[in-house]
């Protein structure tokens, strides 16, 4: 479909892109830790009782994180999926938020509640505990599963459940034996996915779970950061890089093995709930996510006894400990939102060309190439553009374009995800159609696939603009210009300092990042609600 | 004059789906290509309108031969069965997307519109968008759609068949006044012979990838040739003869054999001795207003039919002239 030039670019853009940012990064790490003594710290790892430790807690927490947020999201999911009632759009909509959410605006919530009810004094400290970093992971990730397994829920046909109601089973016997067999391809896929996000977690963990609470995440961040030991952080990083690679691989697997929509889903019943499976559903939510959020939204307004917005007024001074004013950090925020953005819908939209109508190898290779930075864990992709861009022949360490390209990178499997399977869903008869029409190829592409697309890539665009909004793991590696501060980095100096006025600007600060991420969601929700073409595969 | 097709082939793949067609539409004519599914009718369909490229044939238009010629620069019409309305595009906006590729005026656009969609009987739908629509008002837009920049061939691939039956009889006879009032050289494709009775000036029936039999349907009815097209055409008593000519039935050729029975010809009687056969009546139906029988006759079921109603079981004589015995071959 596309010739000369425009064909080119498709090409060279994208994987000049990956290949500098991204490839280029984890070959340094690689490099590094594979040649001369590197190689021997990482033989002499499996000896090492704290990697040990660090490892097993990664693994542990993780899967009971996994098992929790299951438990959560199965009961929203049902409700969902299998009811109509008043507000379900927008109760989607919310569940989806937390996901968007800055980690360290959750790190920031989490604290809130802990202060708000006493939850960190005396011989209740919970700050600091696994409790807060399963708490923080369940609020996240419960989106994936009502989202992953509710879809796949209402694709199933409501049928063969009442079939099975009339031949004698109880709703749990029905549930056991006919629903959740055809939800396991969902459940496995949405499980692996939490569990992936879990090990990567990154912000959360340094926030909530302490010095002593490490995991391979935090562990690389503190040789690399903290004690300059890159050494160490290297071998991390490469056992941290292989675990991610199995588990995106297997996570693909099971995605792929997903159910397809029986026959008669259509027929799906508009059913209300009933007042106790509602009730249920909802107070899950309003106690796992609600909460938080709530009270996050609160402690930026208490200020002694009483109420006001003085915490936000504060945001526009500068504080000691930061270089830049609060709002300044905001500001610097939205411009690399800005850029990072356009870079990842740039790339992104001709990458999803190359993966729609590009030759079957290289559709296969970009497919999978763009979508390693989604894989690869934040904290790799910063330590790696931390050691292989600092030096010639690539020495960006002060270009004010590090922070944007980092979120960029992130950004384009969002949109990615997003363009190409619109674009492949695109009726092949509607550009037939169109050419017998009389329309050239180059008039359907643009009377047809460009106006789906560009629904597509506006979704895109609002969740790369979300991400690069709440960035935390990879700007925390890139070397910082101190006036160029990124809001959820000041955000994180804030909440680890103690006094009540600090506390009340991060909680302020979080607000406003919470806001602006909130947005991107809604963008996202009712652009794909208005057209079922534009949904993408989240 | 009109569109001609010249010994076309299609091939996918390696494997071959069209075998040498031959089609003739003349101005103001309607073809219907009919059958079953998997012959290639929709493929040749597709290879008029230029969206399937030809391995060996021609397609002309009087004598301008458009195999070469993009799908975009043929001036055909084509309607697909499930509508492939666009989604993004209201009522209007679908109608009007041929007029606008082809430069119109923007008044005269909103003009011929409104004219198409009053002529499919769908007048002041233009605001409304697409999956507002019922089955057959989407299947009306898909038709006004191809209808209004003027198309000198209008081609559609089964654009009732995904209807009910109820729906399917009225747009079929408002189809070929619309398209006859419009004198639109068209070729529709089915698989159902009464909507090919029911529109076709001339029927194509088509099997295994060729075009097995060309004709008014008059022609087609009295005379199918072989036994695949007799079975398209609906007829049902096809009949094996051995190597005398002979069948349970009687003497019904010179040698071995098919031929076929035209059912609407055969009379039955309940008189003893009257007939050139006799059975025994194994089902009855009734419909638009006469019995159809199956009549088992030694063995072979025959269908005829009937003004009165009979009994299951019971002994009828069934006799037929000359003319209901036609030779079929394969």
């Amino acid at each position: 479909m596309l010739r000369g030039a425009a064909r080119t670019a498709c090409v060279v853009v994208p994987a000049l892109f990956l290949g500098v940012f991204f490839l280029w990064p984890v070959a340094a790490i690689l490099g590094r830790g594979l040649g001369g003594d590197g190689l021997d710290r990482l033989v002499d790892l499996p000896g090492d009782a704290v990697f040990l430790r660090v490892a097993w807690f990664t693994v542990w927490q993780a899967a009971a994180s996994t098992v929790l947020t299951l438990l959560v999201g199965l009961p929203v999911a049902h409700l969902l999926a299998r009811h109509r009632f008043r507000g379900r759009r927008l109760l989607r909509s919310l569940t989806t938020v937390p996901f968007v959410l800055p980690t360290v605006v959750v790190a920031g919530a989490f604290t809130a509640v802990f202060d708000r009810f006493g939850l960190d004094e005396g011989t209740l400290r919970m700050r600091h505990t696994v409790w807060a970093l399963l708490a923080a992971h369940v609020f996240f990730n419960v989106a994936i599963v009502v989202r992953t397994v509710g879809t796949a829920w209402e694709g199933l046909d409501p049928r063969l459940d009442e079939q099975a109601r009339v031949l004698g089973a109880a709703p749990w016997t029905v549930f056991r034996l006919v629903t959740l067999p055809r939800l396991a391809p969902a459940l496995a896929a949405a499980a692996s996915l939490v569990f992936l996000f879990c090990v990567t977690s990154f912000g959360v963990i340094l926030i909530l779970g302490g010095p002593t609470r490490a995991t391979l995440e935090t562990e690389i961040w503190r040789h690399a950061v903290w004690r300059g030991d890159l050494g160490s952080a290297t071998a991390l990083a490469i056992v941290q890089l292989v675990a991610v690679l199995v588990m995106v691989a297997v996570s693909n697997r099971l995605q792929r093995r997903r159910a397809v929509a029986e026959r008669g889903a259509t027929a799906s019943p508009a059913r209300h709930p009933r007042p106790a499976v509602l009730a249920g559903g909802l107070g899950l939510l309003a106690v796992v996510q609600g909460v938080p959020v709530l009270v996050l939204v609160e402690r930026s307004l208490a200020v002694g006894d009483g109420y006001s917005l003085r915490h936000y007024g504060a945001l526009a001074d500068r504080v000691n400990l930061l270089p830049v004013s609060a709002l300044g950090a905001l500001r610097n925020t939205i411009v690399f939102a800005v850029a990072a953005t356009g870079m990842a819908v740039l790339v992104g939209g001709l990458a999803s060309l190359v993966v729609v109508h590009g030759r079957r190898w290289l559709s296969r290779l970009f497919d999978l190439g763009l979508m390693l930075p989604l894989g690869a864990s934040a904290v790799t992709l910063g330590f790696g553009m931390l050691i292989a861009l600092d030096e010639p022949p690539l020495d960006l360490r002060s270009s004010r374009w590090l922070v944007p390209v980092a979120h960029a990178l992130i950004g384009i499997p969002f949109v990615m995800r997003t363009v190409v399977p619109t674009l492949r869903r695109i009726d092949p008869r509607l550009r037939e159609a169109a050419a017998v029409l009389g329309a050239s190829p180059a008039r359907v592409r643009r009377e047809i696939d460009w106006p789906i697309a560009a629904r597509a890539l506006a979704v895109g665009a609002a969740f790369s603009a979300a991400v690069s909004i709440g960035e935390f793991g990879a700007t925390s590696f890139l070397p910082r210009h101190p006036d160029r501060l990124t809001a959820p980095l000041a955000l994180f100096r804030l909440l680890g300092t103690p006094g009540d006025l600090l506390r009340g600007q991060a909680m302020a600060l979080a607000v406003v990042l919470m806001a602006l991420t909130g947005a991107a969601v809604f963008v996202i929700e009712g652009r794909s609600a208005r057209r079922a073409t534009v949904r993408g595969d989240f | 004059m009109g569109l001609s097709v010249d010994a076309v082939s299609v091939a996918f793949g390696g494997a071959p789906v069209l075998h040498r067609c031959d089609l003739e539409v003349d101005a103001g004519e309607i073809v219907v290509l009919l059958g079953p599914s998997g012959c290639g009718k929709s493929t040749l369909l597709r290879t008029i309108a230029g969206l399937e490229t030809p391995s060996t044939g021609r397609v002309r238009w009087d004598d301008d031969d458009l195999t070469a010629t993009p799908v975009h620069e043929r001036g055909f019409g084509l309607m697909f069965q499930d509508h492939a309305l666009f989604p993004h595009r209201d009522v209007a906006g679908n109608v009007a997307f041929g007029l606008r590729i082809a430069g119109m005026a923007r008044d005269l656009q909103a003009e011929r519109v409104d004219r198409v969609l009053d002529l499919v009987g769908l007048p002041g739908f233009g605001g409304r968008t697409a999956d507002t629509l019922s089955g057959g008002e989407a299947q009306r837009v898909a038709l006004a759609r191809s209808l209004a920049p003027g198309p000198r061939l209008l081609m559609l691939d089964e654009p009732l068949a995904s209807l009910d039956r109820a729906l399917r009889d009225r747009l079929i006879t408002d189809l070929g006044v619309l398209l006859r009032r419009l004198g639109q050289a068209a070729v529709y494709v089915t698989h159902d012979h009464d909507e090919a009775f029911a529109l076709a000036d001339r029927i194509a029936v088509m099997d295994a990838g060729r075009i097995a039999r060309c004709g008014t349907p008059a022609e087609l009815w009295a005379d199918p040739g072989t036994v695949a097209v007799a079975r398209s055409l609906g007829h049902r008593n096809v009949v094996e003869l051995d190597g005398d000519g002979r069948c349970p039935l009687g003497r019904l050729g010179d040698g071995p054999g098919i031929v076929l029975l035209r059912a609407e010809e055969i009379t039955v009687e309940d008189r003893a001795g009257a007939g050139n056969a006799s059975g025994r009546v194994t089902d009855q139906v009734f419909r638009h207003g006469r019995t159809v029988l199956t009549v088992d006759v030694g063995g072979v079921a025959i269908r005829c039919t009937t003004g009165r109603s009979w009994v299951v079981g019971e002994t009828v004589h069934v006799s037929w002239p000359d003319g209901a015995v036609v030779a079929l071959t394969g």
